[in-house]
This record gives C-alpha cells, structure tokens and sequence, in this order.
C-alpha cells in the first residue's frame, strides 16, 4: 500500500515536470529513483574489478560489499578485501551522512587494529581504480544540487552539483530510465576545470524482487588518461536480512577474519 | 675525347636553345611560371608543431622507453610555476593564502590532471592512534602565527617538498601543474595551455606584486620550440632586405634586382606550396627553411644576371644576345650546383631526427624550383623588361687583377702551398676530434629567451629542471609491498641522494616510510620501510583511500602494484655527463638488487643527451653516399675520373677546418650541427665544380699548361666565386643570430665552411692541380702569358 502510494506521488510528479524549473524537476527525478529503490532492506554480494591502463594491461581485485538501508540517514555499508593476498580481510565500512562528511573506518588484518580514516579526502581514487570513493559511496539525494537537462525518450538527463566543496568534480551529467524504476543508465564526471573526465555505463540489469534494479556491470572509463575500470557482480543476495549489529567496528573486525 | 667534347656541345646547344625559346615565348614562359608558383603556393600552410617529441622518430629507443613508461605510470607534461616572495619568507599568512589561491587556479589549466604545491602538500601525521592525511596548509587565511610557524617546521623537513618545491631557506617555493595532453593536436594543445597559464600568471602578479614569478617545464620548453619557430621564420625578411641590396650591389641594375627577387620569391611560394601538400608541421630546425632557400636561389640567379651584364656593358652583346650566351655558360654550372645541393639536403633523411628530414626535404624542392625558375622566369623577365646598361667604351689599360696575382702567387710555389695547408689542415682536423657532444634542451636557447632566463633562476634558486626516471619492478603482482623490495628501493634512493649531480629523489619508499611513521604514531625510530608485507600493502591501502582527487599515487606506481617509479631531479650537466650518471645508477642497480629490479633510466633529458650521439650515427652513412654521389656528379660533369676523386679533397677537407675552428670556439657540438657535412658538401662543391671546369676548359681547348690554366681559372671565375661566397656567407650570418642553437650553431660553423672552401679552393686546390700535372711542364714566363688570357674572358 505503502508504496503504491509512492509511486502515484512519483507518477503525479512526473506529469507536473514541465510546469516546474529546471532545478525541481532535476530534484524530483533524484528523488523518484531513490523513491524506486525503497525498502531493500540490506543486501550482500560479491565483485570482481579489473584496472586496466592504456596498453591493456590488467589487475584484478575480489571485494565483497554489504549494505544496510537507512531512511533517517545515509546508508551503511561494509567492504571486505578478499585478494590480493596481502590486503585479503581488509575491511572498510562507512557510513554515510545525508549531511556533512561520512564516517569511515579501516580494519587492518596485518596489525588486528580498526583505524579510524580521518581524512576529509573522499574523491581520490578507490585502491587505485578510477573509481573515487565518493562514487561508490551510498548516493544520497541531499548530496547534490540539482538540474534537469533534457528528456530523450524514456531517457532523462539531470545535472548534479556536488555539495561537498572537496569533491574532485564540478558536476555529474546523469541519465536516468524513468521506465525502469529510474535506474541510472550513465553518468559523466566533469573534473574541476569542467571538463570530461569519466564515464561511468551501468549495464547487464537484473531486476530484483520485481522492483529493484541492480546493475551487475560498472564500466568506468577515464577519458584523461586511457585506463578502465571493469566492476563484474555477482549475484546480489537480499535476503540476508543484515542489522545495525552487523555495521559496528566489531563487525568490521570479524568480517575481516 | 671527342665523344666527350660531342657531349659538352650537346648541352651548350641545349642550354643556347632553351634560352632562345624562353626570350621567343617569354609571355608564355612568365605566364606558366606564375601560375606553377601561385597554384603551389595555393596549397601552402605554415603549421607548427612544437612538441619536443618531434625531434625523435617512431623508433627511436629512448622515446619508446620513455613512453612506455609513461604509459605505465601516468603521461606528464608540466609547468612549474616559480614563486619568489620579496619579504624571502614564504610562510606568512599573506603568502600562503596567495599560493593556496594560485593552486586553485592551476586546477583550471585546461589538460590539467594533478596540482602539487606546498599548501596542497598531503601532510600525514597520527592523530590519536588514526592515521591524518590531510592538505599543510588549507584555508591558510584562518591560521595563527602558531599555526604557520608549525606549518613551516613541516615543510622544511619534509623530503617530497624540498629542493622541489620548496627551496632549504623556505624563500622560494613552485607549483607543479601536470598536464595530460591528448597529443592529438600539440600545435592547438601547447598554446591553449601557454596562454591559460601566462594570463593566470599576469593576474596574480597584479594581484600580488610582492611576488616574482618564474615558469619553466616541459609545456614551456615545447612553447619555446614553438615560438622559436615562429622567431626564425621572421628572419626570411631579412634576408630578403640583403638578397636585395646584394644584388643591387653586384648587379648593380634596378631591373636584375627585381627579376631576382621574383625568382626567389616564386622558390619560396612553391617550397610553402610543398609543406602544405605533403602536410609538414614547422618545427625550429625546419622553419629556417625560406632563408636557407634563399640563400641558395639567389646564387642561381646572380651566376646568370652578372654574366648577361658584363656582356652588355663589357662586350656590347645586345640584350638578348648576352642573355643567350649567358644562359649558355651558366646552364651546366648551375644545373650542377643545384643538383649537388639537393643531394646534400636530401641526405638529411638519413638522419634520425625528423625535423630535420623535414629541413632537407623542402629545401631539396624549394632548389629544385629555384633551378626551375632561374632558367626559365629569370630570362623571361630579363627579356621583357628594358635593360639599360652604359657600355665601357674606354678600354682600360691592363692591369693584373687581384686574382690574376693571387694566382700568381699559387703557381709560384704549389709544393710549399700544399705542404702548409695539409699542415693546417691537418691540426685543425686533430682539433675536430676534441669536439664533445653535447645536446642539453635548456642551453638550445640563449638568454634573450625568456625560458632560458627562467629556468636558470630555477636552477639556481630552487630544484633542477632535468631528470631521470627508472621503473624500478618487483617481479610479482604485489610485490612493491615486499620488505625485500623497499628496502633495496630503499638503498637506491638513499644511493641516489648521495650522487653530487642529484638535486632531489621522489622514491615510492619515502611514501613507505612516512606512512609507517604516521602508524606508529609519529615516531621517528619507524622512519623507516615496514618489516612485514601484509603491514605495507594494508598501510599502503590506508594510506591511498585518504588522498584527494588528483593527488594518487597513480603517477608513482602502476596498476598491478608491481613496480615504482624513481625520479632523480638532476643539476645542469652536459649531455655526456647524463648519459654517465644514468649508467652508473643503472650499473648500482645491477651490482645490488635482485634481476627484477635493474631498469634503464629514461627521461626527456636523457632522450635529447643521446640525440647527437644518435643522428651522427645514422647520418655517417648518409654523409658517405652523398659524397661518393657527389663525386660521381662531379666526375661525370668534368668528364675526368682523375681530377673527380681530387676533388674529394677540396670538397670534405673544408667541414673538417670548420670542426677544428669549432673546437676553438665552442668545442661542444650539437645534434644540428651533425647534417652540416651534408648540407656544405653540397653547397661547396659550387667553388670546386667552377675551378675545375674552368681550369680543364683552358687545358683543352686552349691547350694551356697547368699552370696557366690555374691562372686562367682564378681570372674567370674568381670574382663569381667571392661573389657566391659573400651571398652564401650574409644568408648562415643572419641564420646565425638565431636564438636557437640547433640553428645558429648550424649556420656558424656553416660560415667557417664556407670561408675555408672558398680558401681551400684558392690555395690547396690550384697547387694539387699544378702538382699532379706536374711532368712536362715547361719554365716559361707566366707573366708574358697573361694578355693572351685576359682576350679569352
């Protein structure tokens, strides 16, 4: 009932786009996706990336990734490091803020220790790939300032500014599919001298739980300097039924071990 | 001998029946010449391209090490911003917040992919037991005098910062901007960014005119090329002001002037036409093109205009007539000149250095018309416009000539003549081997250019600008986590650090080092590499996920964590000491590491230390096929085997006096200087190819002995001979005030060449050929022979 609710609003939002500006209609397209994916409760799965330079020569890391949905506030989530060898059980949760900077903690197996990553710095590179880590991280809708583009098709294009003053971007160009749950299609980074840096394609969608879109390819591709990074999934577990407990620098511990 | 004799009127007849059709179809002939000129002039385009990569071809080896392990890494090319506050302290407030502010602008350099300065410096420190990685000195407006203090007590101690952007006083600091050019289009790319940067930099100085502001780097180095291009290419108009005032001066005739003028005019529209078509982007050593050109047309020209004079005015032939006759004497001589120097020139391609190849190629083609339009424009225009021309009708007494008694001097003592030039000759080629190689980029620029000037101040007050860089791998995926690898990489930097040349060394285990540091909270005793692989990889992993955009460690260490990158910041030093250098760290890395570990050093620097080495390599061959060409050329158009190999000497022993001259001089060659042997053979030749001819013509035909011939040589061709010179000698002196060494040291040691050819010719020459036919000669008195000779003229 709930969400049969949501999603009349998000339809009566839709059919009201074209009285709005530009700037509302770009926040509400923000926030009928996250509207769309309500209500996952947590989930588990795991991932292979593939760094790529320009000469096509690879490296490849396994991770495991655990999310845990929160409403009041930004997600939370767990990644586990399972190789290379030397980094296997590292481990990072964060979580994130729907306000000001998330927290993020490390547990490093090597010395059982969990250091706290008191860095303000969210927009280097995530273990040297061309994701940054404020890519990956949970995409809140009070992140970003809004701007919509242009509707091509089922397609919509809406400008996102970031609010963090310490994002490595000026903006993000994003295409949504308002006929898929508003699913992210594609998204281009702009760098700070406003220029096309990466292009982040979502491919090989599987919907889940018949409303829940996960995409099991990232394909990220520096435009700058030639290299890819290649993020294959594997099947996403929903069912896991995770909890706060399973969100503590305890955890965070355990899962690494 | 007749058959030799049919050939030469064979050509005679040729040249004689050329000349009438050019004067009958004058018109036609100016009309088809125009249009040739103006429809390849049409397609002209003057590109450049100012990449310092163009002076190395595809396969050249140290440009593919280079590259790959730019590809490995990350592709640099920088700017480093100089700053230098006039207080001589950079940590105040009002300094601090200033560079923070030109920081954040350095970001919009358009390509710009990284921005290292002091208050961007990723300082890390333990906080509490958390590792803090975070900018020294960010919103430095809100700081207290106790927070710049601290500020600066970092910075002076930090490895990474001084001596690169930090000077060990704390008085001068710089910002790095490191660019990723596409590469696609360097002649768009470079300006973009020179222009973005050169008005960031007018903007702060405005600001901030306590500031003195230096910028050097590889952009800049490469804007230099550019617009030493551009410079060079401006020297065109004056050499055009002397091609005209020497052919005023020579020809002393309005009309000759202008016919001049047009024919060179016309070798320069269609040498343009020739880069457009074949789509060269000008680069330094190729854009002096038009004077080299030029230079070498107007010779052409004048060989045929004073001939044509001196029959009005001398001989009273009527215009046509003279024109006629001149083309006829002047054809064959001109005709081989201009294919001797096309040789010369062609032989570039031999080289390694492309622009070059380019150099060669379009004045190869630009000759090649020059000869065109000399013997077809040139009488054309003379027979259309009115000559005027005051015959002498006054015959004065004969006098002996300079050149009569300057041959008189030679054939009075041939032997001791040839005993002193092989002497002088001979030392001079000693001191030629004392020459040293030495192609350091910075020096390719004298002082008036202000990247010169800039990077000396840099050089002097800061950090180097030349280095070195060695892939330093592991062997294994991972494996720059290994304690065994950091600690030798460990070794090598500290190695490094201990080399006089060495200004500064950027070493992936300094990051190793600080970071176990900051692990252990902040204490100094683990300043060290960590002991065990899984603490590194995770520290390191720590470490990389607290870094900002733009600041990774991507440049530093490759995808697969298997290798670094070592850059030692060098002093100034001569190419052979680089090329030294890198070979003894290579060499420590062989005597102390593990195979994995050896690497060869590579960089820009080191590229251009090895250029000369590299181009005198590849262009020994080609010097020896054009000389055996040339020789060939010349035996055939003297139709004499014996006196063809002869003139080998006359032909290479100039550019060997020219080399001993040099070691005088300057005693350092550069990669430009290598194609001058080349480029002279060709040129020079001229002086050897008109004695000769003359010499064998009086020995055959007039069947005079050696000695009188000699004689008759220097008075026939003598003056045409000091003539070319001169012209020869105002074009290289005006490319020798070039601000560009590649090009002014070409043309200097081109000048000395040209000296000695012209005195080879004069003095070594006419003795060799009075010796080798020695035999038969008979004691007459040469005096009582001379009128005879001068009715021959």
């Amino acid at each position: 009932m709930k969400q049969l609710f949501f999603a009349i609003i998000a339809i009566a939002g839709i059919a009201s786009l074209s009285a709005q500006s530009a700037e509302e209609k770009g926040l509400q397209i923000a926030k009928a996706a996250e509207q769309a994916d309500l209500g996952f409760g947590s989930s588990k799965v795991k991932l292979k990336m593939t760094l790529k330079n320009k000469n096509g020569q690879t490296s490849e890391r396994y991770l495991e990734t655990r999310t845990l949905e929160l409403t009041e506030d930004g997600d939370k989530s767990l990644i586990v490091f399972n190789s290379p060898k030397d980094v296997k059980g590292t481990s990072t949760l964060t979580f994130t803020h729907k306000v000001g900077s998330d927290d993020q903690w490390l547990f490093l197996p090597s010395i059982k220790r969990v250091k706290r990553i008191s860095s303000n710095n969210k927009s280097g590179p995530f273990v040297g790939s061309e994701f940054a880590y404020e890519d990956l991280s949970s995409q809140e809708v009070e992140k970003y300032a809004y701007k919509f583009l242009e509707e091509k098709g089922n397609l919509l294009v809406v400008e996102q500014d970031p609010v963090d003053p310490k994002s490595g971007y000026t903006r993000r160009v994003v295409t949504y599919n308002k006929d898929k749950g508003y699913r992210i299609e594609k998204v281009e980074f702009y760098d700070r001298k406003n220029s096309l840096l990466k292009t982040l394609t979502y491919t090989d969608y599987k919907l889940y739980k018949g409303k829940y879109w996960r995409a099991l390819t990232f394909n990220m591709v520096n435009h700058q300097s030639n290299k890819e990074t290649l993020l294959k999934f594997e099947e996403y577990n929903f069912d896991i039924e995770l909890s706060d407990e399973d969100f503590t620098q305890v955890a965070l511990q355990r899962a690494g071990q | 001998m007749n058959a030799l004799k049919k050939a030469s009127n064979v050509t005679n007849t040729f040249a004689k029946r050329w000349a009438q059709f050019v004067i009958k179809n004058k018109w036609y002939v100016l009309l088809a010449t125009i249009i040739l000129s103006m429809g390849l002039g049409s397609q002209g385009a003057m590109e450049f391209d100012g990449d310092y990569h163009v002076f190395f071809s595809k396969s050249n080896p140290e440009l593919e090490a280079f590259d790959a392990l730019q590809e490995k890494y990350t592709k640099d090319d920088n700017i480093v911003i100089v700053l230098s506050p006039s207080n001589g302290n950079i940590f105040t407030k009002e300094n601090l917040v200033a560079i923070e502010e030109l920081t954040a602008e350095a970001w919009n350099t358009p390509y710009s992919s990284r921005v290292d300065a002091v208050t961007n410096f990723q300082h890390t420190s333990a906080q509490g037991d958390d590792l803090y990685v975070d900018d020294l000195s960010y919103e430095s407006a809100n700081k207290t005098p106790q927070d710049i203090a601290e500020i600066r007590r970092k910075a002076l101690k930090e490895p990474l910062l001084v001596n690169r952007l930090l000077n060990e006083e704390g008085s001068v600091t710089a910002i790095n901007v490191t660019v990723r050019l596409p590469g696609e289009d360097s002649a768009k790319e470079i300006p973009e960014v020179t222009a973005f940067i050169r008005s960031t930099i007018s903007n702060f100085q405005e600001k901030h005119p306590n500031f003195e502001v230096h910028s050097s780097g590889l952009v800049p180095l490469n804007t230099a090329f550019f617009e030493s291009s551009m410079r060079d290419l401006m020297l065109t108009m004056i050499m055009l002001i002397i091609v005209v005032i020497t052919t005023l001066i020579l020809t002393r005739n309005f009309v000759s002037t202008l016919a001049t003028l047009v024919v060179v005019m016309f070798s320069i529209m269609s040498a343009v036409g020739f880069v457009g078509l074949m789509g060269i982007k000008l680069t330094p050593p190729s854009s002096v093109f038009p004077t080299m050109i030029l230079t070498l047309a107007v010779a052409d020209s004048i060989h045929i205009l004073i001939t044509m004079l001196q029959k009005m005015r001398k001989e009273g032939y009527s215009k046509h007539e003279a024109l006629v006759e001149s083309m006829r004497l002047n054809f064959m001589p001109v005709f081989i000149t201009s294919l001797t120097t096309v040789i010369g020139f062609l032989t570039m391609n031999f080289g390694d250095v492309p622009p070059f190849w380019d150099l060669g190629n379009i004045t190869a083609f630009g000759m090649t018309m020059a000869f065109i339009y000399s013997t077809s424009t040139l009488p054309a225009l003379m027979a259309i416009l009115p000559v005027k021309t005051k015959q002498k009708t006054e015959n004065t007494p004969e006098k002996f000539g300079w050149y009569t008694n300057l041959g008189l001097f030679v054939t009075k003592q041939p032997v001791r003549l040839t005993i002193i030039s092989i002497v002088a000759i001979g030392g001079l080629t000693y001191l030629a081997t004392k020459n040293q190689f030495n192609d350091e980029f910075i020096n390719y620029f004298d002082e008036t250019v202000q990247f010169r000037s800039d990077t000396d101040y840099i050089s002097d007050n800061l950090t180097g600008i030349y280095n070195v860089e060695f892939s330093v791998g592991s062997g294994e995926s991972g494996g720059i986590n290994n304690p065994e690898y950091l600690q030798k990489l460990n070794e090598f930097e500290d190695w490094l650090n201990q080399q006089p040349e060495v200004v500064h060394v950027n070493a992936f285990s300094e990051v190793a080092r600080r970071v176990n540091r900051s692990m252990h909270g902040d204490n100094e005793s683990y300043y060290k590499v960590p002991a065990n692989r899984e603490e590194a990889a995770q520290y390191l992993l720590l470490y990389e996920l607290s870094l900002p955009f733009g600041l990774d460690l991507n440049n530093q260490i490759n995808v697969d964590k298997s290798e670094t990158r070592v850059t030692a910041t060098i002093e100034n030093i001569s190419s052979a000491e680089m090329i030294d250098f890198s070979k003894r760290a290579e060499r420590w890395l062989e005597d102390h590491t593990p195979e994995a570990m050896h690497a060869i050093g590579v960089s820009p620097t080191l590229m251009f230390s090895k250029l000369g080495f590299r181009q005198a390599d590849s262009m020994f061959k080609g010097n020896i096929i054009a000389l055996i060409l040339i020789s060939i050329v010349l035996m055939l158009a003297l139709r004499n085997f014996k006196l063809g190999l002869l003139s080998i000497i006359p032909n290479v022993t100039p550019v060997l006096v020219g080399f001993g001259f040099w070691a005088m001089y300057k005693a350092q060659i550069n990669t430009g200087m290598v194609i001058v042997f080349g480029m002279t053979l060709g040129i020079i030749v001229d002086d050897t190819v008109h004695f000769m001819s003359k010499f064998l013509r009086a020995r055959r035909e007039l069947n005079y002995d050696a000695k009188q011939a000699v004689i008759y040589a220097f008075e026939t061709v003598g003056k045409a001979l000091v003539t070319t010179t001169i012209v020869l000698l105002a074009g290289f002196a005006v490319l020798s005030t070039s601000s560009f060494a590649l090009n002014s040291y070409m043309a200097r040691i081109t000048v000395i060449i040209i000296v000695a050819a012209l005195i080879i010719d004069f003095i070594l020459l006419p003795s060799l050929l009075i010796l080798i036919s020695k035999k038969s000669e008979s004691k007459e008195n040469v005096r009582s022979l001379q009128p005879q000779i001068q009715l021959d003229k």
